[in-house]
């Protein structure tokens, strides 16, 4: 590797005017050309505004003081506009979606173009150059709607790539993608990288799912702080992770149960790198050491949906011959690509749509007769984004909104909030404004205002996205909580961890149509299902594999029949 | 039931109309309204008409398509002269010089041959420039209209705002319904049923979320459209917009023809803008 320092913080230090302290301390990091990084942090850790200093939307869109010095080729970025840094840093916003500003794939591709006055003819050449290295030059003419999330972040990568930047920095571009969609990622920017040599920067806090592909140097930030700089080995077989809210790489969660005391000389920051000779047996005598338990729910039916077949348009099925029975008290969840018709299926649940033929029953009831307000009372459904929710500046008039809609009086009303507030652990906050509310914090708001219609059931759309570790691990928590008082709860979810540890049951749609309904262990081992509904294989699978375990569905769910047993769930 | 837009949704159908470049289409729009506009007789609106729903048929965009936006239009219309009518009854008077009264009517007011000429004349003037506008709208890739705009001289933020509001217009559209349904399923009515005040206060909540997710949504496009060098120059250039080729000759040369003959009729035929047949 060629030794020149492309980007270099200097003793930097940055301070948002609306913030009280500084959030980034003394950052002192050199990065050299053609390097991999990844930066990973919890929420809150600095990592987002180091990447928008490196982009210039600090201080061009968030204004703030800078200390010390950040040299990008050489140059500081205060003295550089916005746009001079753009034809050195390429950047990848989350959200595909959102970020596609053209009407076509072609228009956004072409976006920096238009704005340097590039000439038409000489744009549609290069887009067309450009395309072809991230495989789009035959979708060129569709609009985003009919693109796959995959698709989209395909476009977005060569929209910044056009420019013919240095460095390409790619804020959590894992967000809002589908397993399978998110391990593509991954791949599509290890092999452009491979292939043009430039400087990839990376933050993300899904590490296991970033060391899919090689990585050079892991900066893991906290705090504001750099707290280390290590080569993936060395940070995944230290403590750091866990003592800083990032979660380790489930084959190394695995390997720590059984007693193996994990080294860099064991190669672990990627699973295909592991190896295993030394941990083979202490693995083999922690897996048969575990009896997995067999717990069967036998309570009665509480949902069921039987022969349901739907169809926006009358032609294209959504769903197709949908039949399922969950029992009271359980945890389930929903899993498939995008497309699949999961969202479908809730919002047949929840009334918002009807079923053209089928019968969807609660206990032995027929809901097809209820309306949305009355389904409400027995199905409650949490949306991804609390911001789609919230209408009410204070917290209790938030949770109290769907009671004083019903006309209770306000005695009784009184009377329910404070216990809802009380079980999802608000009652400090309750005569707070919501504005105040960190985002776990808003979740809890809108499942409160939902559960105080005392729902038996509850579904939540991706009750985790966007959230690390810490805040994950809070909100699950509470929902195992919210389903011992006994609600029964129903997940749609991309998250392949959430599915394993939380879920015993899991629901695989494809195409409309149920391809398993079995336990999480067994669907992330199923090749078939994994690959025909866009899962990702656990890498606890590979590790068995790998370590001459014969039956690897078994090894995954005694890992988490011992995981349960140690948290104590 | 389908989220993509039908108001605005452009048709890509392969007609000598989708041939022509926004600019075209644009500039030959402007040239025949303000051929229309110049012109009172009706004969020559009578043409015009005539020829735009020609163009209609050639651009093979279907009546359902279109329902919606003829329906507003002809309440506009007709709204527009009743209420000329009951503010100036004596305009087509004025105008023509002579007074012929067919009716009297309640309050003083008369209908003469005269208000009965000069409104039907408006009317259909009306009526003879929106298939253009329809055509215009409905056969042009937004980004292309916008950069028509940029190139006959708006400001190309402005005209770029034009077709970022037509990409992100279903999105929001969707939001909405999303939001709609699950605050209905916290007990919101939204039927007649409500109050109009209470649905007046109710639809607040489903507004209010709207506002902060679509408040989430513009940071991140604003952020994405600096970092690819939005506004850095004074000009831009754009990916969509096409070059002349024959086809677009011929259609400027047509409209032009078009409003030099109206012009040529006023002058010289009618000896002012207005056709009379009173005299």
């Amino acid at each position: 590797m060629n030794e020149q320092v492309v980007i270099e913080f200097q003793n930097f230090s940055f301070q948002y005017f609306s913030q009280a302290e500084p959030t980034l301390h003394h950052i002192n990091l050199k990065i050299y050309r053609g390097e991999k990084i990844l930066i990973v942090g919890p929420s809150g850790s600095g990592k987002s505004t180091l990447g928008h200093c490196l982009n210039g939307l600090i201080p061009f869109s968030y204004k703030g003081d800078m200390y010390g010095s950040l040299k990008i080729n050489g140059a500081e970025t205060r003295d550089q506009t916005i746009f001079e840094l753009s034809k050195m840093v390429g950047t990848v916003l989350q959200d595909a979606d959102g970020q596609f500003v053209g009407l076509t794939a072609g228009e956004d591709i072409a976006f920096a173009l238009e704005n340097d006055n590039i000439p038409t003819s000489v744009m549609h050449e290069r887009v067309k150059r450009v395309a072809a290295m991230v495989d789009m030059q035959d979708l060129l003419g569709l609009p985003p709607f009919e693109l796959s999330g995959g698709q989209k972040q395909r476009t977005s990568l060569a929209g910044v790539m056009i420019d013919d930047v240095d460095i390409l920095l790619f804020d959590e571009p894992l967000a809002n993608l589908d397993p399978a969609t998110g391990k593509t990622a991954i791949e599509i920017i290890n092999d452009i990288q491979k292939r043009s040599h430039k400087t990839v920067v990376i933050i993300e806090h899904r590490l296991e799912d970033v060391l899919h592909c090689n990585i050079d140097r892991v900066i893991l930030v906290n705090d504001g702080r750099i707290i280390a700089d290590l080569n993936p080995h060395e940070l995944v077989s230290s403590t750091l992770l866990t003592e800083n809210g990032i979660r380790e790489p489930l084959y190394v969660t695995a390997l720590k149960y059984a007693g193996v005391e994990v080294s860099s000389e064991m190669h672990p920051g990627h699973i295909t790198t592991l190896k295993t000779d030394v941990s083979r047996k202490l693995l083999a005598s922690w897996h048969n050491a575990i009896d997995v338990e067999i717990r069967e729910n036998t309570n009665h039916t509480i949902l069921k949906m039987e022969n349901i077949s739907f169809s926006y348009d009358g032609a294209r099925p959504i769903l197709d011959a949908i039949n399922f029975d969950i029992r009271a008290g359980e945890m389930v969840s929903i899993v498939g690509r995008n497309g699949a018709g999961k969202s479908t299926l809730s919002k047949l649940l929840c009334g918002f749509e009807r079923e053209d033929r089928g019968i969807i029953f609660y206990g032995r009831e027929n809901i097809r007769g209820l309306s949305i307000k009355e389904r409400a009372e027995i199905i409650g459904l949490v949306m991804q984004n609390p911001n789609q929710m919230i209408s009410k500046p204070m917290i209790y008039d938030e949770v109290a909104l769907g009671l004083r809609l019903r006309n209770f009086p306000e005695e009784q009303i009184t009377l329910r909030v404070e216990k809802v507030l009380k079980i999802c652990g608000l009652s400090p906050f309750k005569d707070w404004p919501i504005s105040a509310l960190s985002y776990g914090q808003k979740k809890r708001v809108t499942i409160a205002s939902i559960l105080v219609l005392e729902p038996k059931i509850l579904i939540l759309d991706e009750p985790t996205a966007g959230q690390d570790f810490r805040h994950y691990t809070e909100i699950m928590k509470f929902l195992v909580e919210i389903n011992k008082f006994g609600v029964t709860i129903i997940m749609i979810t991309h998250d392949m961890h959430l599915m394993l540890e939380y879920t015993p049951r899991a629901i695989v749609l494809s195409g409309g149509r149920i391809i398993a309904d079995t336990a999480a262990s067994v669907v992330l081992t199923d090749s078939r299902v994994i690959k025909e509904a866009n899962l990702k294989e656990t890498s606890l699978f590979q590790l068995a594999q790998m370590s001459g375990i014969e039956d690897g569905t078994r090894f995954v769910q005694g890992f988490i029949d011992y995981e349960r047993r140690v948290k104590n769930r | 039931m389908n989220f993509k837009t039908k108001l605005f949704s452009y048709n890509t159908v392969d007609t000598p109309i989708h041939w022509l470049s926004g600019l075209t289409k644009l500039i030959c729009f402007l040239l025949l309204t303000f051929a229309v506009m110049f012109s009172y007789d009706i004969r020559v609106i009578f043409a015009v008409m005539f020829f735009s729903v020609a163009i209609l048929q050639l651009s093979k965009i279907r009546f359902s398509q279109i329902r919606l936006m003829v329906v507003y239009v002809l309440i506009f219309v007709v709204t527009n002269a009743v209420i000329s009518f009951f503010f100036s009854p004596e305009e087509g008077v004025k105008i023509y010089g002579t007074r012929h009264v067919i009716v009297d009517l309640y309050g003083g007011y008369k209908l003469t041959w005269e208000q009965v000429f000069y409104q039907t004349t408006k009317f259909f003037k009306y009526l003879s420039v929106i298939p253009f506008g329809i055509i215009f709208l409905l056969t042009t890739n937004p980004s292309e209209f916008a950069s028509s705009l940029n190139r006959i001289g708006v400001n190309y933020k402005a005209a770029f705002a034009v077709a970022l509001t037509l990409r992100y217009f279903p999105d929001v559209q969707r939001e909405y319904h999303v939001i709609s349904q699950a605050q209905q399923a916290r007990g919101l009515e939204l039927s007649r049923k409500a109050k109009f005040i209470d649905r007046f206060k109710n639809s607040l909540l489903i507004v209010i979320p709207l506002i902060f997710s679509s408040l989430d949504r513009i940071e991140l496009i604003s952020n994405a459209m600096d970092l690819r060098g939005f506004s850095k120059n004074k000009t831009r250039t754009w990916y969509t917009s096409r070059g002349f080729a024959f086809g677009d000759y011929i259609a400027l040369v047509i409209s032009t023809l078009v409003l030099l003959g109206t012009i040529y009729i006023s002058v010289f035929v009618n000896q002012g803008r207005f056709y009379n047949p009173f005299i």
